[in-house]
């Protein structure tokens, strides 16, 4: 049995723990959150030992592993506080807010033995696992382009209160929404040796971006291009997609399903033909212990919980996975802070012109 | 098959309940399968005569029964049908609440108690439980439940919801949390307050059947994936037909075509197979679908399998 403290409990941090607290293997020993109104309740009525303090629980509860489920900006000094203690760390995505220091962490895990795992819970989703393989297999021959793209209705007027609408605090949708396609890119095509025309804009938001549009470039002349909106009030809810062409054929994959076009170049890959393949969510997913919002975010746990049982250090969003991926938003960022690369003499005429009014009107 | 078949035995006491219900899905982009599928029919039923002219087409088939999250076009549906007792005399809603996705995006624009905070009718209540700290906080876990409840039922006033659903992404989150006293406090607050039949949605029919026997909730009415392929059955197709077979409880079997999966023929004639099955809730969009769907149902229904107590 894996003794577990889950340490913040908003909307990620509660729904990981109603899932791992089902799980057979696993025995909650505590709940760590800054609240006292939802601890309260949830001591009063599940019985789970509560603690407002992160270093108190460490110091006075014996156990196995942690569930970091905080604001961003405390994953850095939590997960360290835990690894030093010798325990197997989950934290909620993105690890940290520099890839400097989730190299670190991973470097101190891989020291220590321990097993690391962040949440990007679209690596346990079927039909993007799917992709993942015919890559594998180079069912589509050479890649070429990859388009990434997730688009969402979170952010829909200016006025937000929570640590998302906060870049300083790894809110904002780079961080919050534009990790997860990114995550992917890193898991199908590697680490990018370049961005460029990286585009951090605002739609609604004073303090952080709400789309995020760049290009990354790939060895072996890959290119990928990123779209990304958390403030598109056309979603239902967050939509997640992938595009990818190769020289045999392209690849289309979302949530709930993937669409493949083999061409005749292609090899041959067992299940498929040439020509259109479409396979649904209904036969790419496995049942899961325990059901919540998705078989992928009780998949992941599982996998958590078997890398432990195993002591496979190597496992699926890793600690090392995840740094590639916190790099290349660092890298967006300050690419985007560059503006365009290539500009129109005339337009950097005009724009030297002054324009006394405008900075009242639109302020960036 | 008479008009009256269509209506099932239910144990003394309990609601009667159709054999066939009527889902809402469709109506608002929500597809299992395909988002392309979940897109086209968002536009098509963007309009609420469109919605209403599906919901009559299945009214006239003599599937009368509505059953449909808190969604707030909802609000709008059910202030047609309030308004035309003579279209709609025999109209039953089966509100589900809540809707999840309201709150979860609430949640993340204002944070957890922000988001309760904004869906409670008295602000002034909810603030002054925050200041009160936590021993007032502790009592009041009851009032916010029942105070929520009651927010989400307020489109409802007037008409017949005979059986109020709790969704299955709340009924879950508490199972896994093991807050199973919140299930006794709505179940208490439904019977008494609205004089309805209190429903759990669930994906995972073995273990909150566990957790419902030792709350004390006796034979309760139970909803869940059931369907031949075993999609989304959490626990397994084992595990739910050895509760079909051996637990006491009424199940109300949602995508038993496991989102267009399973041919509807092989879907229908399977989950007539099963016992302990009093109703099946399915969505359709064209009069085609929806009257194929009840002539199946007729037609296997006939040979439902009786359960031995």
């Amino acid at each position: 049995m894996i003794k577990l403290g889950v340490v913040g409990l908003g909307k990620m941090g509660l729904s990981h723990l109603a899932m791992i607290k089902a799980h057979p293997d696993v025995q909650v020993e505590a709940v760590v959150d800054s609240s006292g109104y939802i601890l309260d309740v949830l001591g009063k009525y599940t019985g789970l030992a509560t603690f407002t303090d992160y270093e108190t629980m460490l110091g006075s509860v014996p156990l196995d592993a942690v569930l970091i489920a905080t604001p961003t900006r405390f994953h850095g000094p939590m997960v360290r506080a835990a690894l030093e203690r010798g325990l197997h760390v989950f934290c909620e995505k993105p690890l940290c807010l520099t890839s400097q220091e989730s190299q670190q962490l991973a470097a101190l895990a891989a020291e220590k033995g321990l097993v690391t795992q962040v949440g990007y819970h679209n690596r346990f989703v079927g039909a993007f696992r799917e992709v993942k393989e015919l890559l594998d297999a180079g069912a589509i021959g050479r890649v070429t382009h990859i388009l990434a793209e997730a688009y969402g209705p979170v952010v829909l007027k200016s006025k937000g209160t929570t640590w998302r609408s906060q870049r300083t605090e790894g809110g904002g949708c780079l961080y919050d929404y534009a990790a997860h396609p990114v995550d992917l890119l890193s898991w199908y095509v590697g680490a990018p040796i370049g961005v460029g025309g990286t585009i951090l804009g605002s739609v609604f938001s004073e303090n952080t971006e709400d789309e995020v549009f760049s290009t990354l470039y790939y060895d072996n002349n890959v290119s990928a291009q990123l779209s990304v909106n958390w403030s598109d009030e056309s979603y239902r809810k967050m939509t997640t997609q992938i595009t990818i062409t190769g020289t045999a054929g392209r690849i289309h994959a979302d949530r709930q399903e993937i669409q493949v076009h083999l061409g005749g170049a292609a090899p041959t890959i067992q299940g498929y033909e040439k020509g259109w393949n479409v396979r649904y969510t209904t036969e790419l997913t496995e049942n899961v212990w325990f059901y919540l919002r998705g078989e992928e975010y009780s998949a992941q746990l599982d996998h958590f919980v078997k890398s432990i049982e195993n002591a496979d250090l190597d496992g699926i969003n890793s600690f090392a996975s995840a740094a590639v991926t916190d790099r290349v938003l660092e890298l967006l960022t300050i690419d985007a802070e560059a503006g365009p690369a290539t500009r129109d003499a005339e337009a950097v005429v005009a724009a030297a012109a002054p324009a006394p009014r405008r900075g009242l009107l639109r302020r960036r | 098959m008479s008009e009256n078949a269509t209506l099932t035995e239910t144990s003394a006491g309990a609601t009667h309940m159709d054999r066939l219900l009527f889902g809402d899905n469709q109506f608002f982009g929500v597809n299992h399968m395909s988002e392309e599928k979940a897109r086209a029919q968002a536009m098509r039923f963007q309009n609420l005569d469109a919605v209403m002219a599906v919901l009559d087409t299945a009214y006239d088939e003599g599937i009368t029964t509505f059953m449909c999250t808190t969604h707030e076009r909802i609000a709008e549906v059910a202030g047609r049908v309030r308004s035309n007792p003579a279209r709609y005399p025999d109209f039953r809603f089966y509100p589900c609440m809540p809707y999840a996705h309201k709150y979860a995006d609430a949640v993340t624009e204002y944070g957890m108690l922000g988001a309760i905070r904004r869906f409670l009718p008295d602000e002034g209540m909810m603030n002054a439980m925050l200041r009160g700290g936590s021993s007032i906080a502790k009592k009041d876990a009851e009032g916010l439940i029942t105070l929520l409840v009651d927010a989400e039922m307020a489109a409802f006033r007037g008409l017949s919801t005979p059986v109020i659903w709790l969704q299955n992404v709340v009924v879950d989150l508490l199972l896994g949390l093991g807050f199973t006293d919140a299930f006794v406090i709505f179940a208490q607050h439904i019977k008494k307050r609205y004089n309805a039949e209190p429903g759990f949605i669930t994906m995972n029919l073995p273990l909150l059947l566990d957790a419902l026997e030792k709350a004390g909730i006796e034979n309760p009415l139970v909803c869940s994936n059931i369907n031949k392929i075993g999609f989304r059955m959490s626990g397994g197709i084992d595990g739910y037909a050895e509760a079909l077979a051996g637990r006491t409880f009424r199940a109300v079997a949602m995508s038993v075509f496991a989102s267009g999966a399973i041919p509807a023929r092989e879907a229908i004639e399977w989950i007539s197979e099963q016992p302990n099955i009093q109703s099946i809730v399915f969505g359709a969009s064209s009069q085609a679908n929806i009257r194929s769907t009840k002539q199946l149902v007729d037609e296997f229904s006939g040979s439902r399998p009786k359960r031995e107590r």
